[in-house]
C-alpha cells in the first residue's frame, strides 16, 4: 500500500546551450517530481488461517483493566470475537481448557534489540549502534535486524508477542525503530506489525556524551547534547517548509519549481514533526526529561515515552500531565551515574500518578523473557509502600500501555472484540516466578505450546550440541 | 578461615540495631541443615546466636516476640560473587576498585581491601535478605597502550552485609574459555600454558627462570602457594563444556579444590563434576548462546546438575553489584525449570557457605549458630514476595536504605500530585 508521493529528488538539468551566441542566460528546468515510497520495506506478514479457537474457563485478565474468572475467550478468524462467560463454540473449533490457569494479551516489549544485538554476540552480528556520527536518523533499524536470532524464541517461550526493536543509544538521534510480531520468519518483512508506526530512537545524557566525548568529538557535555538535538529541529523545520512550499507552487500551477532535494535523516525528522513517527528517548534523569519535554513543545511534536527513566518517580506527575509513557525496569539501578537514583518503586510511582502511563520494558534479551516477573517484582514493591495495585491493573504495564506508546492499540494489547488475537495462556498466576506460557497465539495461531515443543525455530541453533528446549 | 578483621565497626548510619534477644514464634524454618523443614517453630535468638528451635520455646524475660503466622524464615541468602562494597557506580573509575590492569600475573592482588561495609549498595543488598557476599575481582583486556588484566584475577573474600569489614575465607578468581582468551595472547590454549608456568615457578622455586621470564613476583609466588597447599578455593570462570574438562583435569593432576563459575555447559560433563566432587556456580537464567562458548545454555542447567549429584549454587552472570537481589528469584527460575525447590534454596544458602568453607558461619539456621535469618512474606524464591526481617549475627537489621529514603520522599509527591 505505497502511498506515492510526489516530491523531493531533483537532479537540475541544464538545458540550452552555452555556445549559442547572444543567447539568453541558460534557463533551468526541473526534472520532473520522482515518485517516494512511503513505504519501501513493506510488511509481508499474514496469519496463517485456522480454526477458531475456544479457551474455556480461565482467569482473564483483559489488559482493560479488568479480571474475568472462570471466563472464555474466543478466536475466529485470527481475531478476538468475544471474551465472555458460556461462550459457545462453534463446530470446528479447537478448545482449550482454561481452568486453573490465566489469559492475557501477548505481552509487548517497547525497548528491544534483539536482532540487532543478536546472540551469540559476536562481532559479526553487532549491529545496534550506529555510532559514527552523533546523529543518525537516516538509518533504520529494520536493516540491521537478523530473524535468526534465537532470542526471538525465548522471547516468545515468555509471551512475547509483539515488540520494538530500536538502534542502541549512542548517538543523540539512533535511528528508525521497527515494530514487529514475534513469529518465524526468515526476513524481517514476514515480521514487521502491520500498520504500526515507526518510532524514533532518541538518547539523553551519558552515552552520547561518553562515546563522542572520549574522543573529543561533539557531544561532550549535557549541554551540547541539547544543543545537537536543537539544531536538528531547525533543519527538519525547514525542510518541512521548503518541502510545503513545494507542493504549495505544484499545486498553484507552477509548472517548474525547485523540488527539495531529498534526505533520508530529515526524512525521518519531518516525520516526527508532522506526527507520523513516533519518539522513544532514552533518558534516566529527571531533569533531563523536563528538559526534552520543554523541547518537545519548542518544536511542536510529541515524546511518546521516556525509556529507563530511572527517576521517573521524580516527576511522575509532570510524565503524565504531557501525556508520555515511561518504559522502565523493576529493579536495575546504579551501573551509572545517571542511574544512581533508581528504585525498585519507579514504575509502580509512575503508574500511581493521576493519567499516569507505566511500562515494563526489558532492554535484554534475559529481561524480555520475563518481562511477566519484572511486574510481579514491581506491583510488589509498590504495594509495600502502600499502593493499590491488582493484578488485572498491573498487566496494563505489559500489554495496552506498550501498544499505546507504540501507536498499535487499536490493532493489539487488549482482548477486546475485534483485536488481533495475541493471547497467552499461562499455566500459574503470570506474575509469580513459577508461571510458565502453555500456550502463545500471535493472531489466533499457536506460536509455541509447551506441551509440543517444536525443534528449534532459529536456524543458528539447528546441529548445535544444544539448544533451549533440546533434550540432552 | 582467616579473620581478616574482626573489630566488627558498626560503621553504616543505617545498621544495626541492638542485641537484644528475638523470639520469632510460629515460623516454617527451613534450616537447610540435618533438621530440614520445621512448621509452626519458634526460634529464640540471643546473643546473637540461635539459642532454640522448636515448638513451644519460651520467650525470656526482655525479648522481643515476633509472631511469623506460619510465615517462612530461611537462613539469611547469599548475595553471589560479585563487586558488592567495590563498585559503588558502574562506569566510573574512581569508584571501581575490582579490576587490577597492572599487565602481569598478580595472584597476591586481594580486592577485599577495597571493600566498603558502608557503600548504599550494601543497605540495598540487606534490605532485600542479602546477609553475605562473595567479594570477587574481575580481569578486564588491554585497551590500545593500557594493559589489562589476565587470566587471574586475585583473591576475593566472603563478607557479612551487616556493615563490618570482616572477612570470611579466600578464594582466588581465574577466567578462562573464549571470553578470556583475550587475557592469555589471544587464544585459550595459552591459558593452560600461563597457568602451568605460574605452578612450576611456584612448585619448583630452584629451577625458576631469569626474572624478566616470568609470570610471578615473590609474593605472587607465595599467594599462589598457600591456595595450592589448601588456603581456599579456586573458581574457574568457563562456560564451554570441553574447557570444563580441561580444568578438570588440571585441578586433578594439580589436586586442587575448585568450584566452576558461569558454567553454562556444565549440564554437558554434570557426571564428570559429580564424580570429581565440582561444584558449580550458575546464573539460572543463562539460555542464550551469548557466546559460542554458552551454545548449550539452557535453562535446565540448574535441575540438570542437580539430578547428577552435583552441587548448585547461584550467582548472576554480572558481576555488577547492584542487583544481587535479583539472585533469588534466578533460584525460582531454576525451580520453574525442574530444579526440587529445597536445592534451590540450598543454592542461595548452604552450598555457596559450603563451596567456600564459610558453613560454620552462613547458610543454615542452627542452634548455637550466628543469627543471620530472613522472615518473609511468602516463598522466599518468589518474586511476590519480600523480607518482613533480616537478621544478622542476631542484631534485627533496618529496613531502611538509601532507595527507601528516596521512595519516601517522592511518594507523598506523587500522591499530592506535585511529583513535577
Amino acid at each position: 500500500m505505497a502511498r506515492v508521493i510526489l516530491a523531493l529528488l531533483s537532479a537540475a538539468i541544464v538545458t540550452g546551450c552555452a555556445s549559442t551566441p547572444a543567447a539568453k542566460p541558460a534557463e533551468k528546468a526541473h526534472a520532473a517530481p520522482i515518485p517516494v515510497s512511503s513505504n519501501p520495506y513493506p510488511s509481508t506478514y499474514r496469519p496463517r488461517k485456522v480454526a477458531p479457537t475456544l479457551i474455556r474457563g480461565a482467569t482473564v485478565l483483559t489488559g482493560t483493566g479488568e479480571r474475568l474468572d472462570d471466563a472464555d475467550v474466543l478466536i475466529v478468524d485470527n481475531r478476538i470475537q468475544a471474551v465472555g462467560r458460556a461462550l459457545q463454540a462453534p463446530a470446528d473449533a479447537q478448545v482449550v481448557d482454561g481452568h486453573g490457569r490465566w489469559v492475557t494479551p501477548g505481552l509487548i516489549d517497547v525497548h528491544s534489540h534483539l536482532g540487532v544485538y543478536p546472540s551469540p554476540g559476536v562481532r559479526g552480528n553487532s549491529d545496534g549502534n550506529e555510532a559514527s556520527n552523533p546523529v543518525t536518523a537516516n538509518v533504520w533499524a529494520e536493516h540491521s535486524v537478523w530473524p535468526q536470532d534465537p532470542g526471538f524464541t525465548t522471547a516468545r517461550i515468555g509471551g512475547i508477542t509483539a515488540m520494538q526493536i530500536l538502534p542502541g543509544s549512542a548517538n543523540l538521534i539512533g535511528g528508525r525503530s521497527v515494530v514487529l510480531k514475534n513469529v518465524p520468519s526468515v526476513t524481517y518483512q514476514g515480521m514487521k506489525f502491520p500498520g504500526a508506526p515507526y518510532g524514533l530512537k532518541m538518547a539523553c545524557g551519558e552515552n552520547p556524551k561518553r562515546v563522542y566525548g572520549s574522543e573529543k568529538k561533539f557531544p561532550e557535555t549535557r549541554m551540547g547534547n541539547v544543543a545537537g538535538y536543537r539544531a536538528q529541529w531547525i533543519e527538519a523545520q525547514e525542510y518541512i517548509r521548503d518541502q510545503d512550499e513545494y507542493q504549495r507552487k505544484l499545486a498553484a500551477g507552477d509548472k517548474d519549481p525547485k523540488p527539495v532535494k531529498r534526505d533520508l535523516r530529515l526524512d525521518t525528522l519531518a516525520g516526527v514533526l508532522r506526527g507520523e513517527i513516533l519518539v522513544h528517548q532514552h533518558c534516566y534523569r529527571a531533569d533531563e526529561m523536563a528538559t526534552i519535554i520543554d523541547m518537545s513543545k519548542e518544536f511542536n511534536y510529541h515524546v511518546s515515552a521516556f525509556h529507563h527513566a530511572s527517576e521517573a518517580y521524580k516527576i511522575s506527575n509532570l510524565l503524565a500531565e504531557n501525556h508520555i509513557c515511561g518504559a522502565m525496569w523493576a529493579d536495575w539501578w546504579g551501573f551509572k551515574m545517571e542511574s544512581y537514583d533508581g528504585i525498585p518503586e519507579n514504575i509502580a510511582l509512575v503508574d500511581a500518578a493521576s493519567g499516569g502511563c507505566a511500562i515494563v520494558h526489558s532492554d535484554s534479551e534475559e529481561g524480555i523473557q520475563r518481562l511477566n516477573q519484572e511486574a510481579g517484582k514491581a506491583m510488589t514493591v509498590g504495594r509495600r509502600a502502600g499502593l493499590t495495585i491488582t493484578p488485572e491493573h498491573a498487566i496494563t504495564w505489559l500489554t495496552a500501555n506498550p501498544a499505546k506508546s507504540l501507536g498499535i492499540l487499536d490493532k493489539t494489547g487488549t482482548l477486546e472484540a475485534g483485536k488481533m488475537a495475541d493471547v497467552v495462556v499461562w499455566n500459574h498466576d503470570p506474575f509469580s516466578v513459577y508461571a510458565l506460557t502453555d500456550l502463545v497465539f500471535v493472531d489466533g495461531v499457536v506460536q509455541y505450546d509447551r506441551e509440543h515443543p517444536t525443534a528449534p525455530v532459529s536456524d543458528f541453533m539447528l546441529g548445535q550440541p544444544s539448544g533451549p528446549g533440546v533434550a540432552p | 578461615m582467616r579473620q581478616l578483621l574482626s573489630l566488627l565497626l558498626a560503621v553504616g548510619v543505617i545498621g544495626s540495631a541492638s542485641a537484644d534477644s528475638f523470639l520469632i514464634k510460629n515460623a516454617t524454618v527451613h534450616t537447610m541443615s540435618a533438621a530440614g523443614t520445621q512448621e509452626g517453630a519458634d526460634i529464640l535468638i540471643t546473643d546473637g546466636r540461635i539459642a532454640a528451635i522448636g515448638r513451644g520455646v519460651q520467650a525470656p524475660a526482655g525479648a522481643q516476640v515476633i509472631d511469623a503466622n506460619g510465615h517462612p524464615v530461611t537462613p539469611g541468602l547469599f548475595g553471589g560473587l560479585t563487586h558488592l562494597g567495590l563498585e559503588e557506580i558502574g562506569l566510573e573509575p574512581s569508584v571501581d576498585d575490582y579490576a587490577l590492569k597492572l599487565g602481569n600475573m598478580r595472584p597476591e592482588f586481594d580486592v577485599t581491601l577495597a571493600f566498603d561495609p558502608a557503600s548504599a549498595v550494601v543497605g540495598v543488598g540487606r534490605v532485600a535478605g542479602v546477609t553475605f557476599a562473595m567479594l570477587t575481582p574481575s580481569a578486564e583486556e588491554g585497551r590500545g597502550n593500557q594493559p589489562g588484566g589476565t587470566i587471574i584475577a586475585g583473591q576475593g573474600s566472603v563478607v557479612a552485609l551487616d556493615g563490618a569489614p570482616t572477612t570470611y575465607s579466600r578464594a582466588l578468581f581465574l577466567d578462562f574459555g573464549g571470553d578470556a582468551s583475550g587475557l592469555a595472547g589471544g587464544t585459550r590454549a595459552a591459558e593452560f600454558m600461563l597457568l602451568k608456568q605460574a605452578f612450576t615457578e611456584v612448585r619448583s622455586p630452584k629451577s625458576l627462570l631469569p626474572d624478566d621470564q616470568r609470570v610471578l613476583t615473590p609474593a605472587g609466588r607465595q599467594a599462589l602457594g598457600e591456595f595450592i597447599g589448601g588456603a581456599g578455593v579456586f573458581v574457574f570462570n568457563v562456560d564451554r563444556a570441553s574447557d570444563i574438562l580441561q580444568v578438570l583435569a588440571f585441578a586433578q593432576k594439580e589436586k586442587l579444590r575448585i568450584a566452576i563459575s558461569g558454567g553454562a555447559e556444565a549440564w554437558r560433563v554434570s557426571g564428570q563434576l559429580a564424580a570429581a566432587k565440582v561444584p558449580v556456580i550458575i546464573d539460572a537464567l543463562a539460555d542464550l548462546p551469548g557466546t559460542f562458548d554458552a551454545v548449550g545454555a539452557t535453562l535446565e542447567n540448574a535441575a540438570r546438575l542437580s539430578k547428577a549429584g552435583v552441587r548448585v549454587a547461584f550467582t548472576l552472570d554480572s558481576t555488577e553489584p547492584h542487583n544481587i537481589r535479583k539472585l533469588r528469584q534466578t533460584a525460582g527460575v531454576a525451580v520453574a525449570h525442574g530444579l526440587p525447590w529445597d536445592a534451590g534454596l540450598a543454592g542461595l544458602t548452604r552450598v555457596p557457605a559450603e563451596i567456600f568453607g564459610v558453613a560454620d558461619r552462613f547458610g543454615t539456621i542452627e542452634r548455637g549458630r550466628a543469627a543471620d535469618l530472613v522472615l518473609w512474606s511468602g516463598d522466599p524464591l518468589d518474586v511476590t514476595s519480600l523480607p518482613d526481617r533480616v537478621f544478622i549475627a542476631g542484631k534485627l537489621q533496618s529496613d531502611r536504605s538509601r532507595q527507601t529514603e528516596l521512595r519516601d520522599r517522592y511518594l507523598e509527591r506523587v500522591r499530592n500530585g506535585t511529583a513535577r
